[in-house]
């Protein structure tokens, strides 16, 4: 199976709804206001958001009283390419510079942070790299069991210290003994923290000024984990993180239930932060790298 | 989002300072706004439509009160429907007859059903009750270790079994476990799952069959988005769950979701969860949601009450004195009495926006009564300079109002609080005092 039908069938929920809806309006002749209010309610209910979706449909409008689209059929064109066009070419994770090559994943609570960690170190190790998971999450319950025993299924090396730690310290280690065993890659698993709580994210800054000092180059990604379920909000966390530690890039979660996910829209229109990664289920495989126009395409085949 | 949702419908109705009756056109304008800020709030699209259609419906053709701009008028009537439909306060967890009340905990993935389990638990205990919590997540790894670890931090017993392969035989377990260790209340911890896992979903109603839970508690993420509505329909047909907990509310989401599953379950929000530690559970207030989605304060119901008991003309000299800094505790003593009339201090002090976050400001009611007295017993220069209120000079006051020392300390130091925060609202630009005309 191709990417592309990978990523279908990891979609296939998603675009159901979707595309029911959209069909039902493509094979309509004319396009009238109707048509566009729908679309609207199609990109309110994908989490698009207001702004964007307003935006989207103001472009439209326009082109249609231009007379540039006629038909159903170019309408949907349109908003497909406008669409791709916000998303912008694909950006998935390229390893470069001086080894170790640094990930520092953060996310607010429950987003699956871990979890995608897990499922990134098992396609790394697949691929020849040598992967060393940093368990930096010392706060919640039993977190680094968790991350233990992804890296045991994935094939990585782990540096953990005890539950309740210091994060930047675990981080500071793990580095270390990359540097010195001449391990490919680090992901750095960090506490679900809400963007609003300010000691926190502090926590966060100091992490990363711990990986600067411990290397010249790293962390040369800080990927954001964003709950596909997450509805305004993720705009927000996408800001605040962004601020605090600035974000390379975004993995979005759980787009194999039926939410759609549309903020990432927002996300790279107003911060210009591309997503990399999206999970599709709880295993270790339900990963894929995120195509823009597969992607766009997939939600309205 | 405050001031942006009101600095909205202040320029729609600059324009209609006038009274009678609410016009079409002015309802329409309005509610264009207020559709808005829902959609914003992340309230679902179908259930935002019929929201706007029910208020439309209750606006058009209604006076407009005497003390209110059209303006205010609409935002009250979509207040009003808005902790309507959010429903009823401080719906309790029913506690069966014969024990053990079993309480199943359901929702997504990362909802956080583990964490909100340790905080009910803890709840019962403080309540006086014998809670047991069951891992019954097998599905993420070290799950029951998560759990295990926040039974022991609150001295709760874990029922676990870490070679467990089926939930519902654990489950049904749990139940003759805690009859022996005669634990009157039951939390079980189960999987996160997708709404629409057929197989996983299967599994939850034979966990459910096998137990027969009092309250099926379905855990949602104040974050959720248009999605809450497919999510908690699908749990409550196929499950049915009697009650709703929205967590990691400390954010800074709208929780628009609270409206969208409320509206499409018709079941009680019992809880909220408001942080990371296990105390961090509060019970759910419809009107200070609403405000919070609506992007507001509540700053309506405040104007509504104040407009009560307050004359325009005496909250002006308030002001001045406050500004003026000869904010006396006779001062202190008058507003207490006034604000005593309009309801809960501390409900007022949560509609004012900016306010809720002041510390040391949370007045208990009984407070009230107190405070009164101690300020009856001081001197008259003692009310206008608590400078002169050494240490026998308390002594006496605390005699005198049948209190204690360490009472009129606090009242002293209240009152010295209250007189800092006043003097930021007068250097701060950006928070105003509460205003009775806010648009
Ligand atoms: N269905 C689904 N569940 C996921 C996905 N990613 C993570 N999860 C689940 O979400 C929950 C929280 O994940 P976890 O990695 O612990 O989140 P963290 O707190 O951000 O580290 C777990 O139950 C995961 O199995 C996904 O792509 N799809
Ligand atoms: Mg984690």
């Amino acid at each position: 199976m191709g990417l592309f039908e990978r990523l279908k069938d990891g979609l296939a929920k998603t675009r159901k709804g979707f595309v029911e809806k959209v069909e039902s309006i493509f094979t309509r002749e004319k396009i009238d206001e109707d048509t566009i209010e729908e679309l609207e309610e199609i990109l309110i209910t994908s989490d698009v958001g207001i702004h964007a979706t307003q935006e989207i449909v103001n472009f439209l409008r326009e082109r249609v009283k231009k007379g540039g689209i006629g038909d159903s059929a170019s309408v949907k064109e349109s908003l497909k390419k406008e669409m791709i066009s916000i998303l912008g070419s694909s950006s998935p994770i390229v390893l470069f510079g001086e080894k170790p090559f640094v990930i520092l994943t953060v996310g607010v609570n429950g987003v699956g942070k871990t979890t995608t960690i897990g499922k990134l170190a098992s396609r790394f190790t697949s691929q020849g790299h040598s992967v060393l998971l940093a368990a930096s999450d010392t706060f919640r319950a039993a977190a680094i069991e968790q991350l233990e025993i992804w890296a045991k299924r994935a094939g990585a090396g782990i540096v953990k210290h005890q539950s309740g730690s210091d994060p930047a310290a675990v981080a500071y280690d793990a580095i270390e003994s990359a540097k010195h065993k001449k391990t490919d890659i680090v992901i750095i698993d960090t506490a679900g923290r809400l963007h609003t709580k300010s000691p926190l994210m502090e926590e966060l800054k100091k992490v990363r000024r711990v990986v600067e000092k411990a290397t010249s180059h790293a962390p040369q990604e800080v990927l954001l984990v964003v709950d596909a379920t997450t509805g305004q909000n993720a705009l927000r966390q996408a800001q605040m993180f962004n601020e605090a530690i600035g974000v390379t890039g975004v993995a979005l979660t759980k787009l194999d239930g039926t939410a759609k996910g549309g903020i990432v829209f927002a996300i790279k229109k107003e911060l210009g932060i591309p997503v990399r990664l999206i999970g599709v289920g709880e295993g270790i495989d339900d990963l894929r790298d995120f195509d823009p126009e597969e992607f766009v395409e997939a939600l309205f085949d | 989002m405050f001031e942006s949702l009101t600095e909205k419908l202040e320029s729609i109705f600059k324009k209609l300072r006038g009274r009678g009756l609410l016009k079409e056109e002015d309802v329409d304008a309005a509610l264009k706004e207020v559709r808005l800020a829902l959609l914003e709030a992340d309230v679902n699209f179908r259930v935002v439509k019929d929201f706007i259609q029910k208020v439309k419906e209750k606006a058009v053709g209604k006076e407009v009160l005497e003390s209110l701009t059209p303006g205010q008028q609409v935002i009250k009537i979509v207040n009003d429907e808005l902790c309507d439909l959010l429903g009823g306060k401080n719906s309790r967890i029913q506690l069966s007859p014969n024990p053990p009340t079993v309480i199943m905990m359901v929702g997504l993935h990362g909802s956080g059903k583990t964490t909100t389990s340790a905080k009910l638990a803890k709840f019962f205990k403080k309540e006086g009750r014998r809670p047991m919590l069951v891992a019954a997540d097998l599905q993420r790894p070290a799950a029951i270790e998560q759990l295990i670890t926040l039974g022991s931090q609150i001295d709760t017993p874990v029922f676990y079994s870490k070679d467990a392969k089926d939930p519902v035989a654990l489950c049904r377990e749990s139940i003759k476990k805690s009859k022996l260790d005669a634990r009157d209340v039951l939390i079980l911890d189960t999987a996160g799952r997708l709404h629409i896992d057929e197989s996983l979903m299967a599994e939850l109603k034979h966990v459910r069959d096998a137990v027969s839970p009092k309250e099926v508690i379905f855990v949602a993420d104040a974050m959720t988005g248009q999605d809450a509505v497919n999510i908690a329909k699908n749990f409550n047909e196929q499950i049915g769950i009697d009650g709703i907990i929205l967590t990691k509310m400390d954010g800074d989401a709208r929780g628009g979701a609270a409206i969208s599953i409320r509206a499409i379950t018709g079941k009680p929000i019992k809880f909220i969860g408001v942080g990371e530690k296990i105390d961090m559970l509060e019970p759910f207030y419809p009107e200070r949601i609403a405000s919070r989605i609506l992007g507001m304060g509540d700053v309506l119901s405040l104007i509504e009450q104040a407009q009560k008991t307050f004359e325009q003309k005496e909250a002006e000299k308030l002001q001045e004195k406050i500004l003026g800094e000869t904010f006396t505790f006779d001062d202190l003593k008058e507003q207490l009495k006034k604000i005593r009339s309009m309801g809960p201090l501390e409900n007022i002090l949560n509609m004012i926006p900016g306010m809720n976050k002041m510390r040391g400001l949370t007045v208990d009611e009984k407070e009230f009564v107190k405070i009164e007295a101690v300020i009856n017993s001081m001197t008259f220069a003692e009310r206008r300079n608590h400078n002169l209120l050494n240490g026998s000079r308390r002594k006496r006051i605390a005699m005198g109002s049948g209190t204690t020392v360490a009472d009129v300390n606090r009242v002293v130091k209240q009152y010295v609080e209250l007189k800092k925060m006043l003097k930021m609202f007068k250097g701060k630009k950006g928070i105003k005092l509460p205003k009775i005309m806010p648009f």
